[in-house]
């Protein structure tokens, strides 16, 4: 026929390449699903507890995907095995693609050896959320939590993740601060 | 600078669900402004009916002696409104950045219950900030 260009046609769905994609999605569609989302598990739990365990669980999934992903488009199949490799994966890479930034800060703890911190003056998820005054320190960010528990988890080295406010003086909306505590088998050097 | 006196949002069946004054002029307590709010729906139904001019969507500009009422309608029935000084200008303009604040920071809140009154944290962070007396102006573009 006259007019059709050469188009390419894979037998098998697996054999097409992985393409990019879009780079951006419109943060108003996603805010608007990430709403749905917490008040749809808001109606299945009794407290704000198992309310933010869900998140996790769904940041989770999220996580593990978006490891398998990555590791094939950016890093050429290589499996990241050190410690800090697979933080400052999370800490860019991971935060790159999904929030379009690398976050702001990695630290390491103070007060314990196994302990590190991602901070974020306001995480992406957050955008456009108030806290209600009677919820307490629940975190919406609990979402994010799980990403990065998927993320170390599905690359080995399990950890238990958690979002938490951390209030700043002279700024009105506290920053937020990813925790990650590994288990015990990740750090023996 | 425009002098704002006070700001009202309310829902498609006429419930007050953000009031915000500004200046000891107007300031009123819950019930009267309960009651503006439910007039203003009702006087605002009833111009839609009474306009000798089809295809009226209701009063936008109310001028008296001592003060201005701007009134922007969203396409769902969501009223904003604001009383405030004669002859202020670009309050059409604040009403739909309020609009704007409105559906970022309470439609996007999934804390918030449709048609209740609205308590966001962020809503009103970023609505003092618009209107403050000096960056009124800056928002007519």
């Amino acid at each position: 026929m006259i007019g059709v260009g050469k188009i390419k046609q894979y037998g098998n769905v697996l054999d097409k390449p992985l393409t990019k994609g879009k780079q951006e999605v419109s943060l108003s569609a996603f805010a608007f699903l990430f709403s749905e989302l917490v008040q749809y598990n808001q109606t299945q739990v009794d407290n704000i507890g198992e309310l933010e365990r869900r998140l996790e669980d769904a940041g989770y999934a999220v996580g593990a995907r978006v490891l398998e992903l990555l590791c094939h488009r950016d890093k050429g199949n290589r499996r990241e095995t050190r410690l800090l490799g697979i933080l400052s994966f999370v800490h860019s890479t991971v935060w790159k693609v999904l929030f379009g930034k690398v976050a702001d800060s990695l630290e390491k703890g103070t007060e314990h050896e196994d302990e590190y911190m991602i901070s974020e003056k306001e995480l992406l998820v957050n955008k456009f959320i108030s806290i209600p005054k009677d919820m307490g320190t629940f975190n919406c960010g609990a979402f994010v939590a799980g990403i990065v528990r998927g993320v170390l988890d599905g690359a080995g080295f399990p950890a238990v993740v958690t979002a938490h406010f951390v209030p700043m003086e002279g700024q009105q909306r506290p920053r937020t601060t990813i925790l990650i505590k590994f288990a015990e088998e990740v750090h023996c050097h | 600078m425009a002098a704002i006196y006070s700001l009202y949002i309310i829902n498609k069946s006429g419930g007050l669900i953000y009031y915000k004054d500004y200046g000891s002029a107007g300031r009123m307590d819950t019930n009267d402004s309960l009651r503006v709010a439910s007039l203003w729906h009702s006087m605002h139904a009833i111009s839609q009916q009474l306009s000798p001019v089809s295809g009226c969507l209701g009063i936008e500009l109310l001028q008296a002696d001592t003060f201005d009422l701007h009134c922007f309608q969203s396409l769902t029935g969501t009223k904003f409104f604001v009383v405030c000084e004669p002859g202020a200008q670009h309050m059409e303009n604040l009403l739909k950045f309020v609009y704007e604040l409105y559906t970022d920071y309470v439609l996007k809140n999934p804390f918030y219950e449709m048609e209740m009154p609205i308590r966001c944290e962020l809503f009103d962070i970023n609505l003092t900030q618009a209107v403050q007396k000096d960056r009124v102006a800056f928002l007519g573009r």
